[in-house]
C-alpha cells in the first residue's frame, strides 16, 4: 500500500491548485464566471486545455496524457476546493469515459482532440421523467429506419446540456421500459434536426437542459458500443463519475470546514470566540472525523473507479458514495450551523459549498440507493 | 497510489495467520471470536505461545526481543491477532510497562523485567486511574513518600485490569505535591506482594470480574523501582499512552466480528427465510461494513504516514482512529444483539451439563454487548479525543 503521489501527479496537483486559487480564490471572479451565457467561463476552460486537464484520463494514443483515476481525483478535489463552474465531470469524465470504454475507434478519432483542446464539449443525457436514479429505466426510443437511427423521447436535468456539442443519449433499442437490456447509447450533435433545448440553472449554479428528440435522423455510426448493451457501458463510466464526485465532494467539505474553523476562531460572543465553547469545539471535531472518513472513501473510490470487473467494482462505488454522502451531510449542515446567520446569506460563500454538498449528495443516486446496493451485492476485499 | 498490499506484506499476513491458526488452541480461539472472557490460565497460555514464536513483543527494541518490523508489518500483525480471534499479548505487559521500561529505565530495571515481563513470568496490571482522577489523569492522588531508600505509597487506584492475577503494578504517583498538576508525578514498579495492598474485585454490568480497585496502605518500595527520574512519570505516561492509542481502532476486531454476524444472520431463521434475507437488517450491515472499510483506509493512511514520521511521535490522527473504531466496535456488538434476537436475554445458571438456551453462542451476546460500552470510554474517552481534536488539530 501506498498513498504518495508520483512527482508528476504532485506537479500537476500544484499547478491546478495555484489555478483554480488564482480564478476563484476570490468569490467574486465566481460570480462573473457565471455570469458568461455559457454559466462558466471559456477563458479558464482553454487554460484547462491548455494545462492537460481536459486530456488527462486518455490514453496517449488517443492523444491524451494518460492520467489514472488518481489524477482525476487530485482535479476533482481542487474543483470542489473551488466551486468550480466548468463542465469537466460532463465532457472529460462522463463523455470522456463514454468514448474511452465504449467509443469506436472513428467515433474517438472525431471527438477525443476535440475534447483535449478544449474546443469540444459533451454532456450525458440520461435522466427522464420516471427514471429518477434507475439508469436502466428508458423510455426514450431509438428505431433503425433503413441504414439510419430514429430518436425520439425526451431528457431531464442533462448537466450542461445546455452548451454542449455533443450529446450522449441512451435510447431504447428494444424491450420495454424497465428492461435491463435493450438500451443503446448515441451520440448526438446537439444541433441536429430535432433537437430542442432549454437550459436553466441548478440550484448550486451549475447549468443543465431539458432536452427533447422529436425525430431525430441518426446515421448508423452514431450508435456507440454495442447495440443493447448500454447499461454495463453507463454503469461503468457513472462509477467513473461517482468516483470524480466523491473527490470533488472531499475538496468541497475540507474547504468548508476550514472556513468554518476560521470563523469560531473570529466570531466573538459573551466576550470571546465561539471557538473556545466545548458544545462547539466537539461537533467541530466531529466534522473532521467524517471529512477524513470521507477522503479515505474517495481515495478508495479512485483505485476501484476502473476496476474492469463490475461485481467488485460497483459495491465498491456505491460504499464510497453512501459513506461521503453521509459525510457530507454532517459537514454542511453542521458548518451552517456553527457559522450561524451569516451562512444564510447568499452573499457568502459557506452556503454555496452546502447547497453544491446537498446536490452532489444525489447525482447518480442518493444514499438510499448505494446503501441499498451494498446491501445485496457486499464489500469484496481489494487486496 | 496503491491500496494493494504487495506480495511481500500479503506472504508476511498469511504467515502470521498460518502460525496463529496452528499454534493457538482452537477452543481459545473461539472464546475470543464468542466475546466470553478467558481464564488466567488460557491468557498466560496463549501469551506463552506467541512469545516462543518470537511473536508477542514484535515492537520491543530488537535487543531486548523486538522485531525489526515497518510499520506496515506491525499493523498487519496487530489486524491478524485481531482477526484470528487470537489474544492480544497482555498489552500491560507488552504495550506499556515493556517498552517505557525499554525506553526510560536503567540498565538494572531493563535487565530484571524486561525477559519476564516478555516471557509474562510477570504478569503487570496497570495503576492509573483513581477514583477523582479518571479523564482528569493528572489530578491523581495517591502519593509515594520519600523516606530513605524507599517511598511510601499510599491511596486508591480503580478500573485495574485483570489486577486479581497480577504479580507487579506500575504506578503513577504524586511524588511531589506542591508542583503543579503534571509536575510531581512520578512512575513506579510494585511488586504486589507488598504488605499493604488490598485488592477488591468490581463486578462490571456484563457480571464479569474484568476489574478491580487496589488500595495502598503505607507500601514501602524501593527507590530502585522508580522508572526515570523523579517527577517525570507524566512524560513517561504519555509515551506509554500514545502506544496504547495507535491500537485502538482494532480493525481486524471488527472485521472478525462482522464476519461472524453474518455468518450467523445466515443460519438464523427469520419469517420467511433467514435473518440475511431481511433487507432493514443488511442495511444495518452495509453501514457498518462501510464504515469499517473507510476506517481501515484511515488506519492505512496513518501507517503509511509513520514513515514520513518521527517514530516516537504520536500521530494526532490516533484520535480519530479512536473514536471511529470504537463507535465501530459497538455497532458490531449492536447487531449481534439484533442476530441473538429474543435469546439475547437469557442469562443461564452454569449448573451441570444444563442446555443451553437458544443457540450455544447467544448467552454471550448480551454480556458482551453491555461490556462494549467500555470502548468509548478508556484510553481516553471519546469526549477527550474530541477535546484533544479540537486543540492539536484544529486550533481551536
Amino acid at each position: 500500500m501506498d498513498f504518495d503521489l508520483t512527482e508528476d501527479q504532485r506537479l500537476l496537483k500544484d499547478s491546478v491548485d495555484r489555478l483554480i486559487q488564482d480564478n476563484y480564490g476570490d468569490f467574486e471572479k465566481r460570480k462573473t464566471h457565471q455570469a458568461d451565457s455559457r454559466g462558466y467561463s471559456p477563458k479558464l476552460w482553454a487554460q484547462y486545455a491548455e494545462l492537460g486537464l481536459l486530456g488527462l484520463p486518455f490514453s496517449e494514443e488517443q492523444g491524451g496524457f494518460g492520467g489514472s483515476a488518481v489524477d482525476t481525483m487530485n482535479v476533482m478535489e481542487t474543483f470542489g476546493r473551488g466551486l468550480v463552474l466548468e463542465p469537466y465531470l460532463a465532457t472529460v469524465v462522463l463523455g470522456g469515459g463514454f468514448l474511452r470504454f465504449g467509443g469506436s475507434a472513428a467515433q474517438q478519432a472525431a471527438l477525443i482532440p476535440g475534447i483535449v483542446d478544449g474546443s469540444t464539449t459533451l454532456a450525458f443525457a440520461q435522466i427522464e421523467a420516471q427514471s429518477r436514479y434507475d439508469l436502466f429505466d428508458v423510455a426514450t426510443t431509438a428505431r433503425r429506419v433503413g441504414s439510419s437511427w430514429l430518436l425520439n423521447g425526451a431528457k431531464s436535468l442533462v448537466l450542461h446540456g445546455d452548451s454542449a456539442d455533443h450529446l450522449i443519449v441512451s435510447a431504447r433499442t428494444a424491450g420495454s421500459r424497465r428492461d435491463r437490456d435493450g438500451i443503446s447509447l448515441f451520440v448526438v450533435p446537439a444541433k441536429a434536426a430535432g433537437v430542442s433545448r432549454r437550459g436553466y440553472a441548478t440550484q448550486d449554479d451549475l447549468r443543465a437542459a431539458e432536452i427533447a428528440f422529436d425525430s431525430v435522423l441518426l446515421p448508423q455510426d452514431a450508435l456507440l458500443g454495442e447495440p443493447g448493451a448500454g447499461l454495463p457501458l453507463m454503469e461503468r463510466v457513472v462509477d467513473a463519475a461517482l468516483a470524480a464526485l466523491c473527490a470533488e465532494a472531499v475538496g468541497a467539505m475540507g474547504a468548508l470546514h476550514e472556513l468554518t474553523l476560521d470563523y469560531l476562531k473570529q466570531r466573538k460572543q459573551f466576550n470571546t470566540t465561539i471557538g473556545s465553547f466545548q458544545a462547539v469545539q466537539h461537533r467541530a471535531a466531529d466534522m473532521l472525523v467524517a471529512l477524513e472518513q470521507a477522503r479515505s472513501m474517495a481515495m478508495y473510490a479512485a483505485m476501484m473507479a476502473e476496476h474492469p470487473d463490475a461485481a467488485t467494482r460497483r459495491p465498491a462505488i456505491a460504499a464510497a458514495k453512501a459513506l461521503i454522502n453521509r459525510s457530507a451531510e454532517l459537514i454542511g449542515k453542521e458548518a451552517i450551523q456553527l457559522h450561524g446567520g451569516i451562512a444564510m446569506t447568499m452573499e457568502y460563500k459557506a452556503g454555496h459549498y452546502f447547497k453544491r454538498l446537498t446536490m452532489l449528495g444525489s447525482q447518480f443516486g442518493e444514499t438510499d440507493q448505494h446503501l441499498r446496493l451494498v446491501a445485496e451485492r457486499g464489500l469484496t476485499e481489494a487486496a | 497510489m496503491e491500496l494493494r498490499h504487495t506480495p511481500e506484506e500479503i506472504a508476511f499476513r498469511d504467515g502470521l495467520r498460518k502460525t496463529f491458526r496452528e499454534k493457538i488452541p482452537a477452543e481459545i480461539r473461539q472464546k475470543v471470536s464468542e466475546g466470553r472472557h478467558l481464564s488466567r490460565d488460557e491468557i498466560a497460555a496463549s501469551h506463552r505461545i506467541l512469545h516462543a514464536e518470537g511473536l508477542a513483543t514484535p515492537n520491543w527494541p530488537v535487543e531486548w526481543g523486538g522485531k525489526d518490523w515497518t510499520p506496515v508489518q506491525r499493523y498487519l500483525y496487530v489486524e491478524e491477532v485481531q482477526f484470528n480471534a487470537v489474544p492480544m499479548p497482555l498489552s500491560f505487559n507488552v504495550a506499556m510497562v515493556g517498552p517505557v521500561i525499554a525506553n526510560f529505565g536503567s540498565q538494572q530495571q531493563k535487565e530484571k523485567f524486561l525477559p519476564a515481563t516478555a516471557s509474562l513470568d510477570i504478569w503487570w496490571a496497570q495503576g492509573f486511574s483513581e477514583p477523582g482522577a479518571g479523564s482528569d489523569l493528572a489530578s491523581l492522588k495517591t502519593s509515594a513518600k520519600r523516606e530513605g531508600d524507599h517511598y511510601v505509597v499510599n491511596g486508591q487506584k480503580t478500573w485495574t485490569t485483570l489486577g486479581q492475577y497480577a504479580d507487579w503494578i506500575f504506578l503513577l504517583v504524586r511524588t511531589d505535591p506542591a508542583a503543579k498538576k503534571q509536575q510531581g508525578i512520578s512512575f513506579l514498579l510494585v511488586d504486589m506482594k507488598t504488605p499493604g495492598i488490598t485488592v477488591r474485585p468490581i463486578i462490571t454490568i456484563d457480571g464479569a470480574h474484568e476489574v478491580n480497585e487496589v488500595f495502598f496502605d503505607d507500601v514501602k518500595v524501593p527507590v530502585e523501582n522508580l522508572v526515570g527520574e523523579e517527577n517525570k512519570g507524566w512524560d513517561y505516561a504519555k509515551f506509554l499512552l500514545s502506544n496504547e492509542r495507535t491500537n485502538i481502532a482494532r480493525i481486524g476486531f471488527s472485521k472478525e466480528k462482522l464476519e461472524l454476524v453474518k455468518a450467523r444472520a445466515k443460519e438464523t431463521p427469520s419469517g420467511e427465510g433467514m435473518l440475511w434475507d431481511d433487507a432493514d437488517f443488511r442495511r444495518r450491515i452495509a453501514i457498518a461494513e462501510i464504515e469499517l472499510k473507510a476506517l481501515e483506509i484511515t488506519q492505512m493512511r496513518m501507517v503509511a504516514a509513520q514513515r514520513h514520521r518521527a517514530s516516537d511521535k504520536p500521530d494526532p490522527t490516533s484520535s480519530i482512529l479512536k473514536i471511529k473504531g470504537s463507535e465501530i466496535q459497538q455497532m458490531t456488538t449492536e447487531l449481534m444483539m439484533t442476530v441473538a434476537g429474543p435469546f439475547a436475554a437469557a442469562s443461564p445458571e452454569h449448573s451441570h451439563n444444563a442446555p443451553p438456551v437458544g443457540p450455544d453462542w447467544a448467552e454471550a451476546v448480551a454480556p458482551q454487548f453491555f461490556n462494549y460500552r467500555k470502548v468509548s470510554i478508556y484510553g481516553g474517552s471519546n469526549e477527550i479525543q474530541r477535546n484533544i481534536i479540537a486543540k492539536a488539530f484544529l486550533g481551536l
